[in-house]
Formats: structure tokens, C-alpha cells, sequence
């Protein structure tokens, strides 16, 4: 990376969450506030691959719009390297569900958008989405349009254009919980060698709690709304860049029945 | 590495992929449809001829189709029919196309701005419903027998299915597409150019194409009304003579001029919305 700001070379966390509350305006009768976050504390350091998990509407994507600059807390401070965010930053790159190709650009154009505000010459432009796309293992269908690509190839050009960028923060907001069962665990694997050679801080959203085991180094769980972090685990285990060989430890496997039962599943499939 | 079974799909070459063509193979159908569409032609042609004179219907309620041809010829050579084609396409083009401009722009500025498309729009829902046509008489009041009636008329007709599809448009676009626009420090401008129009243009171009059948409609009103010059005119002098073949020509025209906009504006959806994959039939 050579464009990193004076605040990267301290040694300030990656990304740093303190108190951070966000209210919305209530719906329906009345104004009651509507609180979707709620002093909200956490740290992910430099090149770590942190897993949020939670309840549906805990408020999950909520904190990747206020990582991502899009939407500001009602209370608190977030702040990305050191410096405080106060909009939309060009270090930190997102993907979501939805791949968000533009259906009217080839594979390459669509690698190259996110690169269009950076003052680049269209001739280092290219040369970037290519190198991106080499990496993802696309350059053979760079010329072709999105509809001309499956589902989990569509997933690694949104990646690519994500890391095209030369991104220090990526937030993935549950890439993979559109694709099918097989497509999934090739491109965990995939995205987790991606993210271990380019050595990116990585906060990835997911329902999937072997996925977070998997993936993450450290995960960390809410509880529902008023999203708050209920624990904080450190995944320990070997194989950050090897999903499947993962997922057959031990371990993997206590952790995971400790998530199941740290999120209460049990209860809800009662209830 | 994707499953082989994707990257075969996503191989096929466009335009074979598809189970319509499971019964006939592609040549065949392209011969055969259009064969069976003209043979159906055929069959009502002789049927028109015979029938009516067979029935005893006289010729100045229904013609037959060789008294339209000679009349065809006789308008060409004796009434300039070639100018009244001229002049109505003309006006159906200059209207379609002022009609288009504005209502595309009316409908991208009001998409920008909700707050002035909260305002105006019971108003445009209620011009959208006014039938267009019922104001002919009144501009030609206002301005007299020449060729600004007509022309207003054809550009308020096509206005509004524009204007309505463009707003649908900028109103339906992905959130999430201008967001991730928004997290790449793109501005305002940047954003309409890159992702807002760029989305819109499905609807732009179906509103095109409504637009280009709606041009020729509000073209004929505006000179059967009031107008000395175009096809519409001469289904009035027709009508005055109790020419028949000649009102049943003039209709043949009109809709053959709707018919060939239509197709360009079709042609030219179909080059710009090429990225968009077709529906199988
Ligand atoms: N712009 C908004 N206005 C009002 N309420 C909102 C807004 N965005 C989110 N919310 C509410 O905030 C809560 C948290 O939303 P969020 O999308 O962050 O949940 P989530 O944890 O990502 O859920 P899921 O796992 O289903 O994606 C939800 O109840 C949602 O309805
Ligand atoms: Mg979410």
C-alpha cells in the first residue's frame, strides 16, 4: 500500500468503535426514537479478520454504514487509522449480499469504477483492475457483461473491484449467503486466500457461524436490538487462509457449539 | 475455482441459449414464422376482396383492397400524396423528439429533486390523465391553422409516458448501487452519470417507444382538426368527397409511419440495452 495516511504509521488500531449509538426516527404512531445500536465498543488492529454475528435487525449492516462512512451515529465516534470518520473514505472498500456490478460494464469496467475518482490515468486504471482481476482468478472474463457470469464469479469481480482500490478496511456484509451450499465454501476459500496474501483488515457480517469460525481470527457476537457486543472470542486456530481445513478442527467445532448457544438459538427454535 | 458447470453457461455464445428454439432449429423458425404471418396476410387480402362484393356491401363502405392500390396511385399522382407523407412524418419526428428531450429532462430534474416532485405531482397525474388531444381545438385558437398546433399537441402526447417512466425510473434506482457510488468519494454529479442515468435507461427507452406510436396519434388529431397539409387532412377531405379508399389509405400510411418509428426506436433499445439478457420466448 503507498498511499497510507500519516495515521496508519501509528499505532492506532485499524478501526475503532467507541460508544457508538445510532438512533433512526420512529416509524408509525408517535416519535419514539428507534434505537438500532447501542453504545457500541470495539477494535479490530491492523490486518485482522474480524466476524460480527447476531440476531437478524441487531443492527449489523447498521455498523458497516457507519464504518463505511455512509451514515453517522447518533452518539459516539468511529474512527478508521486514528482519524475520525465523518463521510465516505477512499480506504475503506465494501461488498454486500448483492453483488452491485453495473449491468451496462463489462467485468473490467466494473473493476475499474471504484479507481475513477482516484485521479488515475485510464492507463493505471486498467492495469489495476487487471492485476485485481488476475488475482481473483477472472482475467479471462473481463471482457464479458455481469448476466454472462454465475452467481459466485459475479461475487469474486465484486472483490476485485473491492480491492481494486488498494482498500486498508474491507467490510463484507454477507458475501456469501446468496450463493448455494458448494459455491460458498469455494469461495470462502477463495476470498480467505484473497484477503490473507493482500493482508487487509477485514470485518466481515455473516449469519453463518462456521463461516465466522472459519474465516475470522477474532468474532465477535451481539445480542439483539439494541445491538450491543454481548462476547468478544478469539478464534485461535491455524489456517486463516484455508476455510475447509478449518472447519475440521476440534476446536472449530467447540467453538461453534459455543456460539450456537451464546446466540440462544436453542431457545429461539423453541419459542 | 467457480464449478466447470458455471463456466460452461456462462460460455455459451448469446442467442443459443435458450429452450425456445426446442422444437425447430433457428433457421427453420426464421423462414417459417414470417412464411405463416404472410400466408395469413394473403388469405384476409383475397377474403377482402371477394367477400364484400359477394355480400352486395357497396364500394363507398368498404373498398377492396385493389380499389385502395388504384386510389394509392391516383393520390400520388393527383393530390402530392408524397408531401402530405413528408409533412406528417416531419411533424411526428420534430414532435416525438422535442416531446422526448423534454420529458426526459423534466423527468431526471424532478428525480433529483424530490421535494418538487412531492409538489407537482398531482398535477402531473392529472395532465397525465387530461386527454392530450382535446386541447387541439384550443391551440389552434391560440395560434392559428399552421404548423404549431399540431406540433404542441404530438409534443404533449409524447411528454408524458416519457416523464412518467424517466421518474419511475430515478425513483426505483438501487440504493445500495448509489451508496457504494457515495463510498468511492463520488460526487452528486458523478453519481447521476455513472449510475442513475445509466440505470434509467430501460425505462427511458420503453417510455421512447411508447412514444413514438403516441407522436403519430397526436400528429393526426392536430390536422384532422385543423390543417390543410398531411395525412390526417386528407382522411377529412375524404370524408368530405365520401372517398373511402381514400380515408382507408390515409389510415394505412399513418399507421405505417407509427409502425416504422416504432421499429427504429425498438432497433436502437435493442443496441443500447444489449448488456441486458433476453427474456426467453
Ligand atoms: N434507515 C433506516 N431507518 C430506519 N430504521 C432502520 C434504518 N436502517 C436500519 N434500520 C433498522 O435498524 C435495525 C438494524 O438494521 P440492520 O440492517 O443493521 O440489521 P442487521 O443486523 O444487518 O439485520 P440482518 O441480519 O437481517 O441483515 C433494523 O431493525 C432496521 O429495521
Ligand atoms: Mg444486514
Amino acid at each position: 500500500m503507498n498511499t497510507l495516511p500519516l495515521a496508519m504509521l501509528t499505532a492506532a488500531p485499524a478501526l475503532e468503535l467507541s460508544h457508538v449509538t445510532r438512533r433512526f426516527a420512529g416509524r408509525g404512531r408517535g416519535h419514539a426514537l428507534f434505537t438500532a445500536i447501542e453504545k457500541l465498543s470495539f477494535t479490530v488492529a491492523r490486518g485482522e479478520f474480524v466476524s460480527v454475528v447476531g440476531p437478524s435487525g441487531c443492527g449489523k449492516s447498521t455498523i458497516l454504514n457507519l464504518v463505511a462512512g455512509l451514515d453517522q451515529p447518533s452518539e459516539g465516534v468511529v474512527h478508521l487509522g486514528g482519524a475520525p470518520v465523518l463521510g465516505p473514505s477512499q480506504h475503506v472498500g465494501f461488498m454486500l449480499q448483492k453483488d452491485l456490478l453495473l449491468p451496462w460494464r463489462t467485468i473490467l469496467h466494473n473493476v475499474e469504477f471504484g479507481l475513477e475518482t482516484r485521479g488515475l490515468s485510464a492507463t493505471a486504471r486498467r492495469e489495476r483492475a487487471l492485476r485485481e482481476l488476475k488475482r481473483c482468478r477472472l482475467l479471462e472474463l473481463a471482457e464479458r457483461y455481469p448476466y454472462q457470469l454465475s452467481g459466485g464469479q459475479r461475487q469474486r469481480a465484486a472483490l476485485a473491484r473491492t480491492l481494486a482500490i488498494e482498500p486498508e478496511m474491507v467490510l463484507l456484509d454477507e458475501p456469501f449467503s446468496a450463493l448455494d451450499a458448494q459455491t460458498k465454501l469455494v469461495l470462502q476459500r477463495s476470498f480467505a486466500d484473497t484477503i490473507a496474501t493482500t493482508g487487509v483488515t477485514t470485518l466481515l457480517i455473516t449469519h453463518d457461524l462456521s463461516e465466522a469460525v472459519a474465516m475470522s481470527d477474532r468474532i465477535l457476537v451481539m445480542s439483539e436490538r439494541p445491538g450491543r457486543i454481548v462476547e468478544n472470542i478469539d478464534v485461535g486456530l491455524p489456517h486463516r487462509d484455508n476455510p475447509l481445513a478449518r472447519q475440521s478442527l476440534p476446536r472449530a467445532r467447540a467453538l461453534m457449539a459455543h456460539l450456537f448457544d451464546a446466540l440462544h438459538l436453542e431457545e429461539r427454535l423453541d419459542g | 475455482m467457480p464449478s466447470s458447470a458455471d463456466e460452461l453457461t456462462a460460455s455459451l455464445p448469446r442467442g443459443m441459449d435458450g429452450p425456445s428454439s426446442a422444437s425447430l432449429p433457428g433457421w427453420l423458425q426464421a423462414v417459417v414464422l414470417p412464411g405463416a404471418s404472410l400466408l395469413v396476410a394473403f388469405i384476409a387480402l383475397v377474403i377482402w376482396q371477394y367477400l364484400p362484393p359477394a355480400l352486395g356491401v357497396p364500394k363507398y363502405i368498404i373498398p377492396v383492397p385493389s380499389a385502395l392500390v388504384e386510389e394509392m396511385v391516383r393520390m400520388w399522382s393527383q393530390e402530392n400524396l408524397l408531401m402530405h407523407i413528408g409533412s406528417t412524418t416531419t411533424m411526428a419526428v420534430i414532435g416525438f423528439a422535442l416531446g422526448g428531450l423534454f420529458g426526459a429532462v423534466f423527468g431526471y430534474l424532478l428525480g433529483l429533486s424530490p421535494l418538487w416532485e412531492r409538489i407537482l405531482s398531482p398535477y402531473i397525474l392529472a395532465l397525465q390523465i387530461a386527454p392530450k388531444v382535446a386541447f387541439a381545438p384550443l391551440f389552434i385558437m391560440w395560434f392559428g391553422y399552421n404548423a404549431i398546433p399540431k406540433l404542441i399537441v404530438t409534443v404533449l402526447v409524447v411528454f408524458f409516458p416519457i416523464l412518467v417512466n424517466v421518474l419511475q425510473s430515478m425513483r426505483t434506482v438501487d440504493r445500495d448501487l448509489v451508496n457504494l457510488a457515495r463510498a468511492y468519494s463520488m460526487n452528486g454529479s458523478q453519481i447521476f452519470w455513472k449510475v442513475r442515468f445509466p440505470s434509467s435507461v430501460p425505462n427511458l427507452m420503453a417510455g421512447l417507444r411508447i412514444g413514438a406510436t403516441l407522436a403519430v396519434i397526436g400528429v393526426t388529431v392536430g390536422e384532422l382538426v385543423g390543417g390543410e397539409v398531411g395525412l390526417g387532412y386528407l382522411i377529412t377531405f375524404g370524408e368530405g368527397q365520401a372517398n373511402t379508399a381514400m380515408v382507408f389509405d390515409a389510415i394505412f400510411l399513418l399507421t405505417l409511419i407509427g409502425i416504422v418509428m416504432y421499429w427504429l426506436v425498438a432497433f436502437i433499445e435493442t443496441r443500447a440495452l444489449h448488456y441486458i439478457p433476453k427474456a426467453h420466448v
